[in-house]
C-alpha cells in the first residue's frame, strides 16, 4: 500500500510525470501482505493521452477499497484496465494469479440492450457463465442458485419478467444478483449507487459488506463521501494519479480533496511524449 | 375446389413440389437468422450483405455460365470475405460495423453488376437479380437443404454467446472469449442463408425471408424463443401461399412470396398482440398490480 503522505498532487498535466515517479518506488515497501492487485507504474488512457498516469501500488487480498475522485479522474479507466478491457499504454497490472475472467465487473453505464426479449431469470443466469460455459446445462442446482440470488437482492417473483420492464433500481438489483452468482474473488463496481434511491443502495451496500466478510476483494468507485466514511475502511483518492491512498480517515481530508479537485483534465493534442522512463520490472 | 386451389398445384407438378421444398428449407434457416439480425438492429446490414455476394456469384457465372454450384461457391467466398473484412475493420478501428459494411457492399455491388453485364445477356441478369424458385434442379435443392441444416446446427451451438453478445456485450467480454467467434459465425450464417435466398429469390429479394418474418414475429411475442418459432411458421406460410398465388396468377414466384409475407407483416403491425397498433389505441383495461 502507498503511504498517503507520499501522494503527489496532480499539479499539471505533463509536469506531474516526475512527481508520479516517487510513487512508483513504493512498491518495494510491501509489508508482507498478500497483494491481490498490483499496479506497476501503470499508465492507462486513450489514443496515447493518459487518463491514469503512472500509478503504482497494491490492493491487498480481501480489501474493501473505495475509489473516489472528481469526474474525469480516471476511476472508470482504472477499472477498465483492471478488467482487461483497456490495455495499459505503459506499465502493467498484476492480478495475483487470477484470470481477468474471474473478476466480476459491474460497469458504470452497462451497454445492456434493455429492449432485448430476455427474462430476468435468463439474464441473471449469465452470472454462472464460468461454471456453465457456452453450452453447459442449467440444472436444478443452478436454477436454485439463480432464484436465491434474485431473492437476495429483493427481486423474488421477477424471474419471468422481461428485463425491459424493470425500473432503474430494479435493474441495478438484478445486476448485483448477477455479480453474486459470479462468485468472484475480486469484485469491481463502477459507481454502483448512481441514481439509486436510499433503500436500494442500503440493500446493495449490505451485499457489499457481505462480500467483504467473505474475504473477497471489493473495489467501488463512489461519490458519496459519507457512504465511503461509513462503510469503506480504505480509500484511493484518484486524480489521474493517486492523490492519497490508505485508511479512509487519513485520505478524505479537506486538503486532499481540494488538491484532487484542482487536478487538470488536460487532453492536450500538442502534448509531448511523457519523459518518465519505465523503471525495470519488479520480478 | 379447395383441393384444386390449394393442393392440386403441388400434387400435379413436380416443379411446384420442388419449389415448396426449397421454400420450406429457406424458411427454416433464414427466419431465426432474421430474428437475430432484427434484435441486433442489423436488418439493413443483411440487405447490404445480400448485395455483397453478387460479385462472387457473378465471377462463378463468368467462369462457368449458369452453373449453380460455381455461383454458390463464388457467392459464399465473396460474402464471407466482405463479412469478415467488415467485422475485422469494425473491431480493430473505431468505424462502426454498419458503416464499414456499407463501404464494402457498395464496392461489391458495383463490381458484381459490372461483371454480369460484361459477359451475360439480359436474361442472365434477370436471373441473378430475381432468382427462379420454379427451376430447382436436384443439385440446387441439395445445396439449399444442406445450408439450412448447417444453419440450424451452428445456431444451436453459438446460441448462448450470441444472445449475450446482443444483450450485454461488455459483460460477455469479461467472462468469455466466445463473443467474437460467435459473432463471426453468425455473420457466416447470414451469408450462407443469403446465398440460399439468392438461388430462389435473386439478389434483390434474398434477404426477404429473413427480415419480414422477423418483423412479423416481433408483433406476436416478447420472448426470443417464441419469436423464432413464429418467424419460422410465418416464413413457411408465406412460402406456401406465395407459390399458390403465383401458380394461379401471373405474379412471378419470388415476389409473390415476399408480397404474401408483406401482407402478413401489415396485419401483424395492425393486430399484433405485442404492441400492434389496434392494441395501442384500444388497450385492454389495466391490471390491479
Amino acid at each position: 500500500m502507498v503511504d498517503p503522505a507520499d501522494g503527489a498532487g496532480c499539479t499539471s498535466g505533463n509536469g506531474a510525470c516526475g512527481l508520479r515517479r516517487a510513487l512508483g518506488r513504493r512498491i518495494a515497501d510491501n509489508r508482507g501482505m498478500v497483494a491481490q492487485l498490483q499496479f506497476r507504474d501503470v499508465t492507462l488512457g486513450y489514443e496515447r493521452h493518459p487518463a491514469v498516469h503512472h500509478l503504482s501500488g497494491e490492493i491487498a487480498s480481501g480489501a474493501l477499497l473505495a475509489v473516489v475522485g472528481p469526474n474525469g479522474a480516471g476511476k472508470s479507466t482504472l477499472f477498465r484496465g483492471i478488467t482487461g478491457i483497456l490495455k495499459p499504454l505503459a506499465g502493467s497490472i498484476a492480478l495475483g494469479g487470477l484470470d481477468v475472467r474471474d473478476i466480476a465487473y459491474l460497469p458504470q453505464s452497462a451497454e445492456i440492450d434493455r429492449s432485448f426479449p430476455i427474462s430476468v431469470f435468463d439474464f441473471t443466469g449469465s452470472g454462472l457463465w464460468r461454471t456453465t460455459g457456452a453450452f453447459g446445462r442449467l440444472g436444478r442446482r443452478e436454477c436454485r442458485r439463480i432464484v436465491e440470488a434474485l431473492a437476495a437482492v429483493g427481486l423474488n417473483g421477477f424471474e419471468n419478467r422481461p428485463i425491459g420492464t424493470l425500473s432503474g433500481g430494479q435493474m441495478q438489483r438484478m445486476l448485483f444478483a448477477r455479480v453474486l452468482l459470479q462468485d468472484a474473488g475480486v469484485i469491481v463496481l463502477d459507481e454502483p449507487f448512481n441514481a439509486i434511491d436510499a433503500r436500494t443502495s442500503d440493500d446493495l451496500l449490505a451485499l457489499v459488506r457481505r462480500w467483504h466478510e467473505e474475504k473477497r476483494t471489493v473495489l467501488a468507485a463512489l461519490h458519496d463521501m459519507e457512504m465511503v466514511r461509513a462503510n469503506f475502511p480504505e480509500t484511493l483518492l484518484l486524480a489521474r494519479g493517486a492523490v492519497a491512498w490508505g485508511p479512509t480517515g487519513q485520505v478524505l481530508t479537506a486538503a486532499n480533496l481540494s488538491r484532487a479537485r484542482q487536478m487538470c483534465e488536460a487532453f492536450d493534442d500538442g502534448a509531448a511524449a511523457c519523459a518518465v522512463r519505465v523503471p525495470p520490472r519488479v520480478a | 375446389m379447395v383441393y384444386d386451389t390449394l393442393v392440386a398445384p403441388f400434387a400435379d407438378f413436380e416443379f411446384m413440389r420442388r419449389a415448396l421444398a426449397a421454400a420450406a428449407a429457406l424458411a427454416l434457416g433464414a427466419a431465426p437468422i432474421g430474428v437475430f439480425l432484427m434484435l441486433r438492429g442489423m436488418s439493413l446490414v443483411g440487405d447490404a450483405m445480400a448485395h455483397a455476394i453478387l460479385p462472387g456469384a457473378a465471377v462463378g457465372f463468368l467462369l462457368s455460365g449458369l452453373n449453380l454450384f460455381a455461383m454458390t461457391v463464388g457467392g459464399l467466398v465473396a460474402g464471407f470475405a466482405v463479412a469478415i473484412l467488415a467485422g475485422v475493420v469494425s473491431r480493430v478501428t473505431e468505424l462502426k460495423e454498419d458503416s464499414s459494411l456499407a463501404t464494402f457492399y457498395l464496392a461489391s455491388l458495383a463490381l458484381g453488376v459490372t461483371i454480369v453485364s460484361v459477359k451475360g445477356t439480359n436474361i442472365d441478369l434477370l436471373h441473378v437479380l430475381f432468382g427462379n424458385i420454379l427451376a430447382m434442379d436436384n443439385q440446387t435443392l441439395m445445396v439449399i437443404a444442406i445450408n439450412a441444416t448447417v444453419t440450424l446446427v451452428v445456431l444451436a451451438v453459438i446460441y448462448r454467446p450470441l444472445v449475450f453478445e446482443c444483450v450485454d456485450p461488455l459483460f460477455l467480454r469479461t467472462v468469455s472469449r466466445a463473443g467474437a467467434p460467435a459473432h463471426l459465425a453468425f455473420l457466416g450464417l447470414v451469408v450462407v442463408n443469403l446465398v440460399n435466398g439468392f438461388h430462389a429469390m435473386g439478389t434483390l429479394l434474398a434477404v426477404g425471408l429473413m427480415i419480414l418474418p422477423a418483423g412479423i414475429a416481433r408483433f406476436w411475442s416478447r420472448d426470443i424463443t417464441g419469436m423464432m418459432m413464429i418467424a419460422v411458421v410465418s416464413a413457411l406460410l408465406s412460402g406456401y401461399a406465395g407459390l399458390v398465388l403465383s401458380f394461379h396468377s401471373k405474379v412471378p414466384s419470388g415476389p409473390a412470396i415476399i408480397l404474401v409475407a408483406s401482407v402478413f407483416y401489415v396485419l401483424s403491425v395492425l393486430f399484433g398482440r405485442a404492441g400492434g397498433i389496434v392494441r395501442r389505441f384500444f388497450p385492454a383495461p389495466h391490471l390491479e398490480a
